[in-house]
């Protein structure tokens, strides 16, 4: 099933008197359970592309659909509506809520969604168990290692089952040994769950775990590459 | 969801302690100053209070048209039974007759014959009865330079200045010469007792006190007196309460019967003193205004930096699918507690510390030496009504409206930046 379709997108941005161009006539398409990553050198248009599927900024031409809504028509409490229910983002620095142990931080997106005590807890465990934090979940974030906070902040992307996870250089902060670590992570919850994950990186650890690859260069789509892991998306 | 921003804003202390703290602060500094300022304009009302308006006089209608001039022909007439009446209708307000009258000191050489002369202020006023409560009122004892009190009939206090000018010391006999109530020459000697110092200049220049019965002797005042002087019994002069004691004692003493009828004046119906309590009012206002703007804009301020410094927490919120409205008004109830308990911790702080202040003052007259203008030796607040309000204006309208204001940065925003913001 597709998810994400975009279609003649372009993104301009303000500069001085005239415009920028951050992305030109991108046309793509991602299906459900994709693992996917957009690649380019900084200034791109990674951040760009990553912002407007994620329904934080709006096309300037061009359409984007994201689970059949088109992102350039939403108002702002139903863009805020499509992220709470179907999306879940990565930032490079965790952004964790520092005064909240792990359990409320990974709490927060059920909270939203008014799901009761019971099935919050239960959905914060099980959520914990996939990342292998179950034993913190009383620790507060500036108790734990940059690992463990990226981790969290999977978890609380996770934690409400959403189709689509953005994940912008989920491993700029992290050591080689994590950064492998949370891949694994997220690339077994891919498969398990049928997760899309779209990630905007230029980490080569990041790029060798990735299905599909697409390289951006100056706002347009240089090149696409997909790996052959059928057997593994097709189980 | 409140339980989450409830816990939110108790753990960090950034967001709840350090505010409040902030909060209470200005406001207590708020609520005190403003204490302040009304003791300090109120001690120059209660100075010419005490030495002459009282908080409210009584005089014959007549008397009062030209009161600055003591006509004493003029004097209420059956004292006794009018200050009976007073207690009775008043029973919580303290009454003091008085005569002030003007003439002149004599000073005789061993012969008898004039050696000094110069023209005085009479102060006629209880000094001898055992309860009488105008030596404290004066501060008499307080004042006293040289010599004593006096503790017999015949016994005047002098200002210090004056008996230095006419060479009198304590224990020197003088000779009033002023007019009787009926406008014949009054002759009368008095020893000097003590000489006084007030660090008043008007009182200083040529003033005589002495006990009010013998000025009745001297100026054949049998049970008159040129005035009767009420205070409020916690010591402040109260414009409205004045002017209401005021109106119930004139409407009594109805205005048809007479020039020779008692009328009641409040202290601001006397002379200048009206302009001069009204000038009070506005002076306290506004340096209490100008104090309450420049803590609303620290506090504004402080309230606007705590919604800059959680731009990250806010960011996240909103990328989770929180809708801004919602983010908006859990920031802005949170500083309407902070600002809420931050007001109330520092008014009640601040009328601590005021209400000490009002009831021990603090002894300044160290610093006072010398000085010669007529300043309190003692700073003390005054609180008033005013005082349980005051601080929220700073407190909780500044804080608030600071987050307010921080608060349409969110709106403002594109969400577009979040995820470059999110980066740092
Ligand atoms: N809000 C904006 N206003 C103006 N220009 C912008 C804005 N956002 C991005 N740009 C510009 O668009 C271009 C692409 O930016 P983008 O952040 O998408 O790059 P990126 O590929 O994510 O780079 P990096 O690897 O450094 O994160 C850059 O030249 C950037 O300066
Ligand atoms: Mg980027």
């Amino acid at each position: 099933m597709e998810i994400i379709r975009i279609k003649n997108l372009t993104k301009r941005f303000p500069m001085g008197k005239g415009e920028f161009t951050a992305l030109r006539d991108i046309n793509l398409e991602f299906g459900t359970g994709e693992f996917a990553g957009l690649i380019g050198p900084s200034g791109s248009g990674k951040t760009t592309l990553l912002n407007i599927v994620g329904s934080l900024d709006v096309p300037s031409e061009g359409e984007v659909f994201v689970l059949g809504k088109s992102i350039g028509n939403l108002s702002s409490r139903e863009a805020a509506q499509l992220r709470k229910k179907n999306m879940g983002f990565i930032f490079q620095s965790y952004n964790l809520l520092q005064v909240h142990t792990v359990f409320e931080n990974v709490e927060f997106p059920l909270l939203l969604l008014k799901y009761n005590a019971t099935e919050r807890k239960k959905m914060v465990m099980d959520a914990l168990e996939w990342v292998g934090l179950t034993d913190k979940e009383k620790s507060k974030p500036p108790q734990l290692s940059g690992g463990e906070c990226q981790r969290v902040a999977i978890a609380r992307a996770m934690v409400k089952r959403p189709s689509l996870v953005l994940a912008d250089e989920p491993t700029a902060n992290l050591d080689a040994k994590n950064s492998h670590h949370i891949l694994q992570t997220m690339e077994k919850l891919n498969r398990e769950l049928k997760t899309t994950f779209l990630f905007a990186t230029h980490d080569d650890k990041v790029i060798n775990y990735l299905h599909r690859k697409i390289y951006l260069l100056d706002g347009r789509v240089d090149n696409e590459e997909i790996v052959e892991h059928s057997q593994i998306i097709q189980s | 969801m409140i339980r989450f921003l409830i816990k939110g804003l108790f753990r960090d202390k950034s967001r709840s302690r350090l505010p409040i703290i902030v909060v209470a602060i200005g406001v207590m500094l708020t609520v005190f100053l403003h204490a302040y300022i009304t003791g300090f304009m109120g001690d120059t009302i209660e100075m010419n209070a005490r030495f002459s308006n009282g908080h409210v006089k009584v005089m014959t209608r007549a008397y009062a048209e030209n009161m600055d001039q003591n006509p004493n022909d003029l004097a209420l007439l059956d004292v006794q039974n009018l200050k009976i009446e007073l207690q009775q209708l008043f029973p919580d307000m303290r009454w003091a007759e008085r005569i002030q009258f003007g003439g002149l000191v004599d000073v005789p050489d061993e012969e008898g014959n004039t050696r000094a002369q110069g023209p005085a202020i009479g102060l006629g006023l209880d000094l001898l009865s055992p309860d009488t409560k105008e030596i404290q009122r004066l501060n008499l004892e307080g004042s006293l330079v040289r010599g004593n009190l006096p503790a017999r009939p015949g016994e005047v206090l002098a200002s210090d200045i004056f008996s230095q000018r006419l060479g009198i010391k304590p224990g020197d006999p003088i000779t009033l010469i002023g007019s009787t109530m009926e406008g014949g020459l009054s002759i009368h000697n008095f020893i000097v007792a003590g000489t006084l110092s007030f660090g008043v200049e008007v009182m200083d220049r040529g003033t005589v006190i002495a006990d009010i019965e013998d000025v009745r002797l001297a100026l054949d005042m049998y049970d008159a007196a040129g005035e009767v002087i009420g205070f409020f019994p916690d010591g402040f002069y109260d414009d409205h309460l004045a002017k209401k004691v005021s109106g119930v004692f004139n409407s009594i003493y109805d205005a048809e019967a007479g020039e020779f009828m008692p009328v009641m004046k409040s202290l601001s119906e006397q002379g200048t003193m009206g302009t001069y309590v009204q000038l009070a009012k506005v002076w306290s206002w506004y340096i209490t205004l100008v104090f309450v703007i420049a803590m609303s804009l620290v506090l504004w301020n402080a309230g606007l930096l705590g919604g800059l410094r959680r731009y990250g927490e806010i960011g996240v919120r909103l990328a989770m699918g929180e809708e801004k409205g919602h983010v908006y008004r859990s920031m802005i109830w949170e500083s309407v507690f902070v600002g809420l308990v931050g007001s109330l911790l520092g008014t009640t702080l601040g009328l601590t510390i005021a209400a000490y202040i009002q009831v021990h003052g603090i002894d300044i007259s160290g610093m006072m030496e010398g000085a010669s203008l007529m300043m309190p030796s003692e700073i003390r607040t005054r609180i008033t009504p005013m005082d349980y309000y005051i601080g929220f204006f700073p407190g909780l309208l500044s804080t608030v409206t600071g987050t307010m204001l921080a608060g349409i940065g969110i709106y403002k925003r594109q969400t577009a930046r979040l995820f470059k913001e999110l980066e740092a």
